[in-house]
């Protein structure tokens, strides 16, 4: 299998759904030709495309680029939450959120793992995150403030995450669809627990209360951005709804969001900071105000408030790291014999397998 | 009572302490491991704390000289050797501790119990990660041995007496708790290539200071940090 090398930039948006697909360019080989058709046919049929079969290079390429887009979100989304690890006000709440970060430090390793079966490397992409050639989600370059921000990027983030998601289990790729069933289960959680704190926080003193709104305030139009740009802008959607691995278009992905806040915000006793916010009887849907795309474009291109801190924070750990990672791999190296070796060690000297 | 706030103060602390590593740690795969060990130790700290009170009251609102953890938990995380030296000497002491405890049949059998099966899993950790950075690469080997260098001070601690535990029917027997924690702690790091330290296992106090309510400095503002907010809102429900 021929290793992918994505290094394109993308303009893709947020990492944690979005598709951004090149357009799929075979060369004029007539058994390409072929197997073009069978993986066509095969992604017409809702079939699922796993490691070995052949797809077009273009499919790979997006699908790691995605997929790596999709794993870097979770790590890089780790430190915005463990910044109230060690402040979080009750031992309940704390359990709950360090079982979070965990979760999302799990929910990493499934993803690099699935992008493994194209061809890729964990080490590899971590290199690219580090050196900022693949992206993250744009949500995580906003600061958490307070403690309420916890509960507003579980209510809202994490739902903007999973309305992108839900749709990802029956993504064409096998290896990613699984893995979003089992991440989107455990996202469902952490939703619940954000709402719910949020919640607490509405429905306690006035101090709370007010921490809360001014929580959702500042949450509420960087999770519309979660989406992407709208569909009129989003020009490479287009082949990632083809191949299937996206299945509704950024805009209508938004508009199911809005949907279903307006009324948990109404349950939560909060606003949404959007004036223009009312129920659409002709569409049946809401309508609501214009998005800041150029706030939006300035956060993509490394100018939001913390996209300098993230990265840094997390090459800080990987260069700290590295002399734990020689040590494992050098204590590996010594510790496990290859198995040819072995025999003939066996043979000569048996007593040396104290280390097996 | 003072037992289980001993018992859980330590679980408290230490914790916190490994909350501290979340999105730091040098793989993910430590991430994972850390956050792990850091919830069940805040699952024991809970049941404990508990049993003597209002468990956010006493988290939240004592101050640093009625906390009764060790000083060895309450020490400054350092690097990932250090992280790994105050792991290994704080969980095999408690994983031998506990199963006394469960075997003893006193007030704490039924908690170390179900504790003890968490706790052998963060010794096997700690072992394990002593066993890699002693015998990886040279700057590991001096990185491992200085870590247990700079906690073995601490460790004396472990085995004073603590009231309601030591003086009740958990038949629980300090000198021997001590002879076979250090037998495992010696044949660790003499499997991982490194030399057991020598000086005093004393704090800056003396042994047992932790428990009097006497810690080090780092530890106000550990407890600076965990306590601000809800400080910041009394009476507030979270």
């Amino acid at each position: 299998m021929a290793a992918v090398t994505a290094d394109q930039k993308t303009q893709s948006t947020s990492g944690t759904a979005k598709a951004t697909g090149t357009v799929a360019g075979t060369a004029g080989d007539p058994a390409d030709a072929a197997r073009l058709a069978a993986f066509d046919a095969a992604v017409a049929a809702d079939d699922r495309i796993e490691p070995r079969d052949w797809m077009p290079e273009a499919y790979r390429a997006t699908l790691v680029r995605q997929m790596a887009q999709h794993a870097h979100s979770e790590i890089i989304g780790m430190q915005p939450e463990a910044n109230w690890i060690t402040r979080a006000p009750s031992l309940r709440r704390k359990a709950i959120l360090m079982a979070k970060v965990q979760d999302e430090a799990g929910h990493g390793l499934y993803l690099y793992s699935a992008a493994e079966t194209l061809g890729t490397s964990r080490e590899e992409l971590l290199d690219k995150l580090h050196a900022g050639r693949q992206r993250y989600s744009s949500i995580f370059n906003y600061p958490t403030l307070t403690w309420a921000d916890v509960g507003a990027i579980g209510w809202l983030v994490d739902g903007a995450a999973i309305t992108n998601q839900v749709p990802l289990c029956r993504c064409s790729y096998g290896p990613y669809a699984r893995a979003m069933v089992r991440i989107c289960k455990e996202e469902s959680f952490h939703q619940r627990q954000g709402y719910e704190l949020l919640l607490a926080l509405s429905r306690g003193t006035e101090a709370q209360h007010a921490m809360a709104q001014d929580a959702v305030d500042r949450w509420w139009w960087p999770s519309l951005m979660m989406f992407g740009p709208p569909d009129d802008a989003s020009s490479h959607s287009e082949q990632s709804m083809a191949w299937k691995i996206k299945r509704h278009s950024n805009d209508e992905l938004r508009q199911r969001f809005v949907d279903i806040c307006v009324p948990q915000a109404e349950a939560l006793g909060l606003t949404l900071p959007d004036s223009d916010i009312r129920w659409n009887e002709e569409r049946g849907q809401h309508d609501f105000g214009a998005i800041d795309w150029t706030e939006f474009q300035e956060v993509l291109k490394g100018n939001g408030p913390c996209n300098e801190q993230r990265i840094t924070q997390r090459r800080k750990a990987h260069e700290e790291g590295a002399w734990v990672r020689d040590a494992a791999a050098a204590y590996a190296a010594k510790h496990t014999t290859p198995p040819v070796q072995q025999t003939q060690h066996a043979q000569q000297a048996p007593h040396v397998e104290e280390t097996a | 009572m003072s037992a289980a706030l001993a018992l859980g103060d330590d679980a408290l602390v230490l914790s916190h302490r490994l909350g501290e590593w979340a999105g730091h740690a040098p793989v993910l795969e430590e991430d994972v491991a850390l956050a792990n060990i850091a919830l069940d130790l805040l699952g024991q700290a809970r049941v404990l704390l508990s049993l003597v009170g209002d468990e956010d009251e006493l988290a939240y609102l004592r101050e640093e000289r009625a906390f009764r953890n060790l000083q060895l938990v309450e020490q400054p995380n350092g690097d990932f050797a250090h992280t790994i030296a105050r792991q290994l000497y704080f969980s095999v002491y408690q994983h031998l501790l506990y199963e006394r405890l469960a075997a003893g049949g006193g007030e704490f059998a039924d908690l170390a119990a179900k504790a003890v099966k968490e706790v052998a899993y963060h010794r096997d950790h700690a072992e394990q990660w002593v066993l890699r950075l002693g015998d990886g690469t040279a700057e590991s080997h001096q990185r491992m041995q200085a870590g247990l260098e700079a906690l073995w001070r601490f460790t004396g601690e472990m085995f004073q007496p603590v009231e309601g535990l030591d003086d009740t029917g958990s038949g629980l027997d300090r000198q021997e708790l001590e002879r076979t924690w250090l037998a495992a702690v010696t044949g660790t790091v003499e499997r991982a290539t490194l030399t057991l330290p020598t000086g005093p296992r004393a704090g800056a106090w003396a042994a047992g200071a932790g428990r009097q309510g006497l810690h080090t400095e780092p530890f106000g503002r550990m407890l600076a940090e965990m306590q601000h907010l809800h400080r910041s809102h009394p009476g507030a429900s979270w």
